[in-house]
């Protein structure tokens, strides 16, 4: 019988032929991720239990990405134990601030995850690594803890789900919303406990950047991983940046699915997810002059280079409107100098947008731009539920960098044809 | 095992329904287990016999990743949970803890009341009550080597012998 491509590579890391939705495995890792949040539990569950040694210093890494630089004396603290424990444990490939970003674009980014690989990461939005063709996931401090000892830990395989996406993608519309409208139609728990197979040529047209969006929220379905099939687009990323060998699996053309969607994107509209649920998904035309307060143009979901070239291509020679504020944050480092190079840095600032260096930020309502009781606020990140950016009266509106830089100019929710049509800028 | 009594809730039993996230100032066992439940049944933490298991139907633990919603029910004596779904990650910290999950169907013909045998090792629920047998996939053998140890990280420590020299707390 054939296999998903997400079976194919917790086989072959249980060293085993076959394996079957609902068995339980133990597999080998190749890399683990701890961020400044997760890290200093599961380093306490290690020490605990006196262990001297990790299973590979350069399998594990930490990456500070959450309150970072420190926001108070306590995430201070959290990092300075971070940093002790990477420096005694001379690890390779830990991150500190001004150097990574956010844990889930540092890791493709630097060559660290490839293709076939199994990542554990102690964060939900984990699974978006699966845009390069890997298993990611995510666990708690004390799975973390044990796999930094031991590299290996137990999966419960899990059943695929097949969302097929036919046809070509209209003008602005994006890989956001292409995931938006997929847990639009199978809700927050749609997908829970399985993986999410994402094919078909709409998928294949996408960059990998846009892949590692349409992973990163599988999450918010419920979904235990997100997963597109490597091919030469996914090569052409790797193979300049890629730390380890990589191996290219495929699903069968006879696996087995849970379910099949088919969807055909060339009638996709842009979609927006409405306070306060990831699910609560509308065309944007339903909400088209919603009064904005804050926009958000960051996250792991959202803040790659090409997401803010296309919110900068919008926002170029303009104004952020006066009624409101805009926040951008890059998703690393490395996407903060190269915009800079680029000039997309001086088009946002010259617009009058607050830049911060990469962290995570308003996203989980942690600091650089917490919103208050009453606030609305676009945002480019994965999450709205009560109190995620801050006050849990606040209301967070989901959506593309294309939307978000467009609602900053006009200061209401919009089209960015409105933009850019009006202003006689081309995309 | 001996036979147990059953406790029987229903869909969905979500992580704040087992233990509040009120009570999440606190990680001592005891003190979770007391309040494990409350807001379903405030007296289950009472009822409960050492041994017992609950048993609920699709999803059962599904919400936040808290790892206090297995250690709660752990200690307040429950031996085992059996439903026809967990949520996933709350699957992964109930192993990892120590508390013995039966997933299958026959969730749905377990009552509130009846008596049972588990066996860990074949994943056999007999029902006492009702002469009926079900049969739940077997946990392999790692995770119950995760069980009889006492949870992930001190079969970890075992395994790789360590321990010793280890430090308090
Ligand atoms: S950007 Fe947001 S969702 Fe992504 S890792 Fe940071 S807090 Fe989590």
């Amino acid at each position: 019988m054939g296999m998903t491509i997400t079976e194919k590579i917790l086989a072959a890391h249980a060293g085993k032929k076959e394996v079957h939705p609902g068995e339980l495995v133990d597999c080998r890792l190749d890399l683990l991720m701890g961020n400044d949040i997760t890290a200093p539990l599961a380093i306490k569950e290690f020490e605990k239990v006196g262990a001297a040694e990790l299973f590979d210093p350069d399998r594990v890494t930490f990456v500070l990405s959450h309150f970072v630089p420190a926001k108070d004396i306590k995430t201070a603290e959290q990092c300075k134990i971070i940093r002790e424990f990477a420096k005694r444990y001379a690890m390779k490939y830990f991150f500190d601030e001004g150097r990574g970003g956010i844990e889930h674009i540092v890791l493709p980014q630097e060559g660290l995850v490839v293709p076939g690989d199994i990542v554990l990461g102690a964060d939900s939005h984990s699974c978006t690594y699966g845009g390069l063709g890997c298993f990611g996931t995510g666990v708690g401090s004390t799975d973390l803890a044990a796999a930094m000892i031991l590299g290996t830990t137990w999966f419960k395989v899990p059943e695929s789900m097949k969302f097929h996406f036919s046809g070509k993608l209209q003008p602005w519309v994006s890989a956001k919303d292409m995931i938006l409208y997929t847990i639009g139609q199978i809700g927050v728990d749609g997908a829970t406990y399985r993986a999410m197979e994402f094919t078909g040529e709409a998928v294949s047209s996408l960059s990998v950047e846009a892949r590692l969006t349409l992973c990163n929220m599988a999450i918010e379905a419920g979904g235990k991983s997100g997963i597109v099939a490597p091919d030469e687009v996914t090569l052409e990323y790797v193979r300049p940046r890629a730390k380890r060998p990589w191996t290219l699996y495929q699903s069968d053309p006879d696996a087995t699915y849970h379910s099949v969607h088919e969807w055909d994107v060339s009638k996709l509209d842009l979609q927006v997810a409405c306070p306060y649920s990831p699910d609560n998904v509308r065309p944007l035309s339903e909400i088209v002059g919603i009064e904005v307060d804050q926009v958000f143009i960051g996250s792991c979901t959202n803040a790659r280079l090409e997401d803010l070239r296309v919110a900068a291509g919008i926002m170029r020679g303009k104004k952020v409107a006066s009624t409101l504020r805009c926040i951008v944050i890059p998703a690393t480092h490395e996407v903060f100098l190269q915009a800079m190079r680029e000039g997309l840095m001086e088009v946002f600032s010259e617009a009058g947008c607050a830049i911060s260096e990469a962290t995570c930020g308003p996203c989980l309502g942690g600091y650089n731009g917490v919103l208050g009781a009453e606030e609305v606020c676009f945002s480019t990140s994965n999450r709205n539920f009560p109190g995620r950016m801050g006050h849990p009266k606040a209301k967070v509106y989901l959506g593309s960098p294309a939307i978000a830089a467009a609602t900053a100019i006009k200061g209401k929710i919009s089209h960015p044809e409105e933009v850019v049509r009006r202003l006689g800028t081309l995309r | 095992m001996s036979a147990v009594n059953v406790w029987k809730f229903g869909d969905n039993i979500d992580t704040d329904q087992i233990i509040p996230a009120r009570y999440l100032v606190t990680t001592d066992p005891k003190e979770l287990g007391q309040h494990c439940m409350e807001d379903a049944d405030p007296e289950f933490a009472k009822k409960v016999r050492p041994g017992d298991v609950m048993v609920g139907l699709k999803n059962f633990g599904c919400g936040s990743s808290r790892e206090h919603a297995p250690i709660a029910i752990k200690a307040v004596g429950v031996s085992a949970v059996i439903a026809k779904s967990f949520a996933r990650i709350f699957y992964r910290n109930s192993i990892n803890l120590g508390l013995p999950l039966f997933e299958t169907d026959a969730a749905e013909q377990i009552e509130q009341g009846d008596k049972l045998e588990l066996d860990l090792v074949t994943g056999e629920i007999r029902n006492l009550t009702k002469g009926e047998t079900y049969q739940a996939q077997p946990l392999p053998e790692f995770a119950r080597e995760i069980m009889a140890a006492g949870g992930l990280m001190k079969y970890v420590a075992k395994k790789k012998g360590l321990l010793q020299g280890a430090k308090s707390g």
